[in-house]
């Protein structure tokens, strides 16, 4: 354990947090808001049992959608597509889970290999077009983001893969209880944990173990960090950026399961189509690392349930929004500077180590 | 002594830098209408005298004076105010633009508001013809070779106005004839009345062309020689850069088995734009055999060599003891017993931000001790580490720091340590010693040597022709992608070498 | 140099020209080359195309702006919050405003932090996407014509010009359904129809970037940071000060582009920008990093959106996609000139898909008329992407002083 090297990779997220703390109490003091009572009711709404439960199950949603983009980013690749991939995901898993009578196990199995599937393969078209045709993933993800809601919009509205669900609400035939997984109501009694948290514990720690324990994982971080270097030791770097970018699809897939499986049981118009984004924000707040991106979805998961109170007070919600795209920013020229100055100080520190060395030698 | 006005004096330059101290209390003298030579190892702090010169950087003690002025640099702007001009060793031309442009980038003549194209054109051709440096101002620098590019950059001095020019190792690039034009060109601009300082450590050269010539050891001034009133060989010069006696790469002995371990038949590659940068290259190479390819930078080397990696595609045949690896991928190769030592280390042979054991790695993350199977193996990675960092004399204090935190030398011996280990059975080494000091160098070829001895088969690259000639067995010439001369190591100079390597005739 | 681009141009032209003409012929669909038509591409084209020069501004200088959807949503809030209480102009100018705002945070984080420049725009899109959403809540609900997503309507109106004595003659003879000639005039009309001084001023401002940028030693210098920023500092060029003015400008051009957004559709509305700023940076790589490059390809994807819009009869859609698959077609050929055929067959292949489809169906489900700008940037890029050059120090962060 590296203590130093833990500490400083502290030391942006604390400045970070401090200074859109900062902001957001100027911008409530502006808007004619008493900041004391704001914040105190954001917390005291936030650790009551309910919100800790809410705050639990969309904190899974947002450290899938963190580990899928991270993935991407510890190649260099910018998978700016989760949203894209895991409302297809989704759907093709309501879809698939819908017309299911299986035992639970098998069931919710094969829904997350169908989501699994369906977003690894809409990924796959960008990284075809990168690695083929040299587009960059960046554009032509947000562009299949937008093609698809086009085609779940179509697949609901115009064909038989929408029903009606409820009033004036078109949506996929319910799944029935054997392949939901609703979880488990253990902080609040009234309020289910998603069933999905225990899962997505697992999809972490394999994510750590394939980064950072496998020869596989190597050469992902190592074409991340040197593509050139990477190609001359062995990696072939077009396959690298196909399994990269099919991989975070994959994981991107699994993004609306939680919710599909522990509450609703369908997929509709209504379904949240923005997760991909905040998986971004998370994971450059967390560094591209599970246990940093755990934290970071917790606390971005904590600001959106709890700012829920802020309409209480007539202070528009999307206030934690602001808070987490200035942390966001914050973060990422702290975190450069931060590297900046480790490089520095560790090739100073090198040198008067060695200058040591040849004295006493 | 009749009293030359002295164009240049640096008094008490002091420089340190974090943990280092690159100049200290140097003394530089240089007569005006000359060409005064700085001579020194890498390191040794003549580029940052330089910089310090052309104000790129400041001193942190000491005077500059010029033509009689004292007088204090900010930045290049003041330098080039006063009348000095740097022609930088990594040239500083932009690809995409034109001969033109370049030249003119930030002191563009203009006619209200617009940039006059048509001035630019003129003022450039006559200083071009006045000081025989003919170029073409509206061919992309793209399409440019070494010697044109030089050529821009000393326009680039001269259209500013410069009376000093600071040529920092500009034959490091060049073939012996474009050496001679550059001298010629250095020649008539020093009848012009130019001054010229010039940083080298090519010896010869040096003592060719130079009216003066200042040695550099480690930071500070240890000599001013004028080798027209003294008599002083390159072997002086040397001694006094190094302070010691200087190491020989001289192999001993024949080692070479029967058994042949890479036979490569006719090998092409041929780049984008359809011309073959290899062309048909053929050769055997034994256990135990080391052989050299010597060539001039661009004329199919790096070719050859992402050939052999399985980096760049390729037709003809390579065979790695009886097995035909042609088709086969780089990790295969690697994987047969095949070590790389790359030519730009940074970029190819290092993760500059990984720690010294993920480093260890690279290149071998497929077998033991990296590895097992599947899975990676942190703990025996890093005590092999410790293992490279004690034989290599890899200066570090621990295996954790960045790559990026160790100086090039130190990178390099790590490179040299980890691509022999694993027994390789054939090393493929580019420039195995650029830019590694003396010391490191004539451990890195006695670590080659020894590992020739138990049967090692090596493909040597290398511009340093005293390296080439030392430790080869035989000698390859290479240009424009095909083998034109054998020469043998026994007898040949690197004069006949350089003559080969430019086609102007055959080594012995 | 001029007289070269201008002969591309005529022949790029009248190759445009032809096209449109044979699709408009066997569909018999006059509106696809009508003055109203036309004009209105104009229209959707300037946004996009600001968003692509915006690009162009600030790549040239070496710095990669994803953040362009982000400066023009500051753009469309700007416009729309001054312009409901002060009037359309005072909209364009605080659209520019906000947009630069948005293109200093760019530059201080990546020119001053060198923060990697893709992570950086990304933040600010989520920076202004958050911002815009939470203002407009609280200055836009209890306005008068509001509510919680979209401003009031914009007070006032842009002038708007057209020349009578062009447009008539000419939209008679675009009746006349002569091919090529009625085509041809068609278009000529619509850039005489309707046409906004914002507009005009789109077109002024690609023309000066031409000029700057190419003509100028400013131009040349804000060049050279973009291609080697260290042999541009050697020679005494203040190089961030460059990059700095190109992203600030370039944020101004996406804010203006936002506020052109907010004005044509005579409010502001969460989502507006619906990936324009992505679709400009389309445009600009199709453009190969110059303006007019850059200029066609966004009339290209205006063309397209008014198509789908002004789609009553649903014929529309249909045309659009014959039109494709003759450009298609048209491709694929000349890539199999060049010998690249596995491209070309993707191109032929996806083009017969597509005249089947226009044969066999009677009308298309609407959202491919909605899908059919992003495909038509991925096609665009597929294209494009491969052979271009963008500036070579492009995306590279810099610093003074250091080696590279």
């Amino acid at each position: 354990m590296n203590f130093r090297r833990i500490g400083t990779s502290l030391i942006a997220p604390a400045v970070g947090l401090f200074i859109s703390l900062a902001a957001t109490a100027l911008i409530l003091i502006a808007i004619g808001a008493n900041v004391i009572t704001i914040f105190s009711s954001m917390w005291t709404y936030g650790t009551s049992p309910r919100a800790m439960t809410l705050m639990l199950n969309l904190a899974t949603v947002y450290f899938l959608s963190a580990l899928a983009v991270s993935i991407g980013f510890k190649m260099n690749l910018f998978n700016i597509g989760v949203n894209g991939q895991y409302i297809l995901g989704s759907l093709a898993a309501a879809v698939v889970a819908s017309n299911l009578q299986l035992p639970k196990v098998l069931s919710i199995t094969l829904t997350i290999l169908t989501a699994m599937l369906v977003g690894a393969a809409w990924a796959g078209i960008a990284a075809w077009l990168k690695v083929a045709r040299g587009v960059s993933e960046v554009i032509s993800t947000i562009m299949l983001n937008f093609i698809a809601i086009g085609i779940i919009s179509y697949l609901i509205v115009r064909t038989s893969i929408g029903t009606e669900t409820g009033v004036n609400i078109r949506g996929t035939k319910l799944i029935p209880e054997s392949g939901m997984l609703r979880g488990n109501a253990f902080i609040d009694p009234e309020t289910k944990v998603y069933g999905f948290f225990i899962i997505s514990i697992f999809v972490g720690i394999a994510y750590w173990f394939l980064l950072n324990r496998t020869r596989f994982g190597f050469d992902l971080r190592a074409t991340g960090k040197s593509a050139t270097a990477a190609r001359t030791s062995g990696v072939q770097s077009t396959r690298m950026i196909v399994t990269a970018m099919l991989l975070s699809g994959a994981i991107a897939g699994l993004v609306g399961l939680p919710y599909l499986l522990g509450q609703t049981g369908s997929y509709n118009l209504q379904f949240p189509t923005e997760w991909g984004f905040i998986g971004i924000a998370i994971a450059l707040l967390g560094r591209n690392n599970p246990l940093g991106i755990a934290v970071g979805a917790i606390f971005v998961a904590f600001l959106d349930v709890s700012s829920g109170q802020l309409v209480l007070e007539g202070v528009p919600r999307e206030i934690s929004t602001i808070m987490q795209g200035l942390i966001v920013i914050v973060v990422v020229i702290s975190y450069e500077v931060v590297r900046r100055n480790q490089v520095k100080s560790e090739q100073r520190s090198v040198a008067r180590a060695l200058a040591k060395q040849e004295v006493s030698a | 002594m009749s009293e030359s006005s002295i164009a240049v004096e640096l008094q008490g330059i002091w420089k340190r830098f974090p943990g280092v101290i690159a100049n200290s209390n140097i003394n530089l003298k240089v007569t005006a209408g000359s060409v005064h030579a700085i001579v020194g190892e890498n390191g040794a702090g003549k580029s940052t005298l330089m910089k310090i010169l052309y104000g790129m950087q400041k001193a942190d003690e000491g005077s500059i004076t010029i033509n009689g002025s004292p007088l204090v640099f900010n930045s290049p702007a003041d330098a080039i105010a006063a009348g000095i001009g740097m022609v930088h060793q990594h040239f500083m031309l932009a690809d995409n633009f034109t001969v033109l442009e370049n030249i003119i980038l930030g002191s563009e003549p203009k006619s209200g508001g617009k940039l006059d194209f048509a001035k630019a054109r003129e003022i450039i051709s006559d200083i071009a013809n006045e000081n025989g440096l003919a170029v073409d101002p509206d061919v992309l620098v793209s399409k440019l070779g070494v010697g044109d590019r030089q050529r821009i950059e000393i326009l680039k001095v001269l259209y500013r106005g410069a009376r000093i020019l600071i040529l920092d190792e500009p034959t490091a690039v060049l073939v012996p004839h474009e050496v001679e034009e550059l001298f010629n060109t250095l020649r008539d601009l020093k009848k012009q009345g130019f001054t010229v300082i010039f940083i080298s450590h090519k010896l010869d050269e040096v003592l060719s062309i130079a009216d003066e010539i200042t040695v550099i050891r480690q930071g500070t001034t240890v000599g001013r020689v004028n080798p027209h009133a003294e008599k002083v060989s390159a072997r002086d010069l040397a001694e006094m850069m190094v302070g010691s006696q200087l190491p020989t790469p001289q192999s001993v002995g024949n080692t070479i088995q029967d058994q042949v371990v890479l036979t490569v038949e006719n090998l092409r590659v041929i780049a984008t734009g359809g011309k073959a940068v290899v062309d048909g290259v053929s050769f055997k190479i034994r256990a135990g055999e080391i052989l050299g390819i010597a060539g001039v930078e661009g004329n199919g080397q790096a070719g050859i060599l992402d050939a052999l990696m399985g980096i760049a595609s390729s037709t003809g045949e390579v065979t790695f003891q009886d097995e035909a690896i042609s088709k086969k991928s780089t990790r295969h190769r690697r994987d047969l017993g095949i070590g790389f030592i790359p030519e730009d280390r940074q970029r190819q042979a290092l993760l500059l931000e990984a720690p010294l054991w993920e480093n260890r790695m690279l290149g071998h993350q497929t077998k033991a001790p990296n590895a097992k199977g599947f899975w990676l193996n942190p703990r025996g990675a890093k005590a092999d580490t410790k293992r490279i960092v004690a034989e290599y004399d890899v200066r570090t204090p621990s295996i954790d720091v960045n790559a990026s935190a160790l100086s090039g030398g130190n990178q390099q011996k790590l490179i040299v340590g980890r691509e022999m280990s694993d027994n390789p059975k054939l090393l493929i080494a580019a420039h195995p010693t650029r830019g590694v000091d003396v010391g490191a160098q004539a451990a890195i070829w006695d670590h080659v040597r020894n590992a020739r001895q138990a049967g090692l088969a090596v493909l040597l690259i290398s511009a340093d022709l005293d390296e080439l000639i030392g430790l080869s067995d035989s000698i390859k010439v290479l240009l424009r992608g095909k083998f034109v001369a054998d020469a043998d190591p026994a007898t040949v100079t690197p004069q006949e070498l350089g003559t080969a390597m430019t086609g102007a005739g055959k080594a012995a | 140099m001029t007289y070269l681009k201008s002969r591309r141009f005529i022949g790029a032209a009248f190759t445009a020209i032809t096209m449109l003409s044979i699709t408009r012929t066997i569909t018999s669909n006059g509106d696809l080359t009508s003055t109203v038509t036309i004009a209105q591409a104009l229209v959707f084209a300037s946004p996009i195309a600001l968003a692509g020069l915006a690009g162009i501004w600030a790549e040239r200088a070496g710095v990669i702006n994803i953040g362009l959807e982000g400066m023009m949503i500051l753009g469309t809030f700007g416009a729309g919050w001054a312009g409901w209480q002060w009037g359309a102009w005072a909209g364009v100018l605080a659209g520019i405003v906000f947009g630069a705002i948005g293109g200093l945070l760019l530059a201080v984080a990546t020119v001053t932090y060198g923060v990697d420049q893709i992570i950086a725009g990304t933040a600010i899109n989520l920076l202004a996407l958050g911002t815009t959403k939470f203002l407009a809540i609280l200055l836009f609900t209890n306005a008068p014509g509001g509510g919680q997503a979209q401003s009031p309507p914009i007070k006032g109106e842009i002038p708007v010009f057209t020349l009578e004595s062009i447009v008539t003659p000419l939209t008679a003879l675009h009746e006349k359904g002569i091919f090529f000639v009625s085509d041809l005039a068609g278009l000529v009309a619509g850039l005489f129809y309707n046409m906004s001084l914002l507009t005009i001023i789109t077109v002024l401002l690609f023309i000066m970037t031409s000029y700057l940028l190419w003509k100028t030693a400013f131009g040349l210098r804000l060049r050279s940071a973009g291609e080697n920023p260290w042999a541009a500092d050697s020679l005494g060029v203040k190089v961030v000060q460059y990059k700095y003015a190109a992203v600030v400008f370039s944020g101004m051009l996406a804010g203006l582009g936002g506020a052109y957004l907010s004005i044509a559709s005579t409010i502001y509305r969460n989502g507006n920008t619906a990936g324009r700023g992505y679709i400009g940076l389309a445009t600009m790589i199709f453009g190969d990093w110059r303006p007019g490059g850059t200029a066609a390809g966004a009339l290209m994807f205006g063309y397209i959106d008014t198509l789908r819009l002004i789609d009553t009869g649903n014929q529309n859609v249909k045309g659009l996609i014959l039109l494709g698959a003759i450009i298609l077609l048209a491709i694929g050929a000349w890539m199999l000139r060049s010998a690249k055929r596995n491209a070309a067959i993707g191109f032929l292949l996806l083009a017969s898909v597509m005249v089947g489809a226009y044969f066999s169906a009677t009308s298309f489900p609407p959202e491919v008329a909605q899908v059919a700008p992003y495909i038509t940037t991925l096609l665009v890029l597929a294209t494009a992407s491969q052979n271009l050059r963008p500036p070579a120090a492009d995306g590279i962060p810099y610093r003074k002083g250091e080696d590279h």
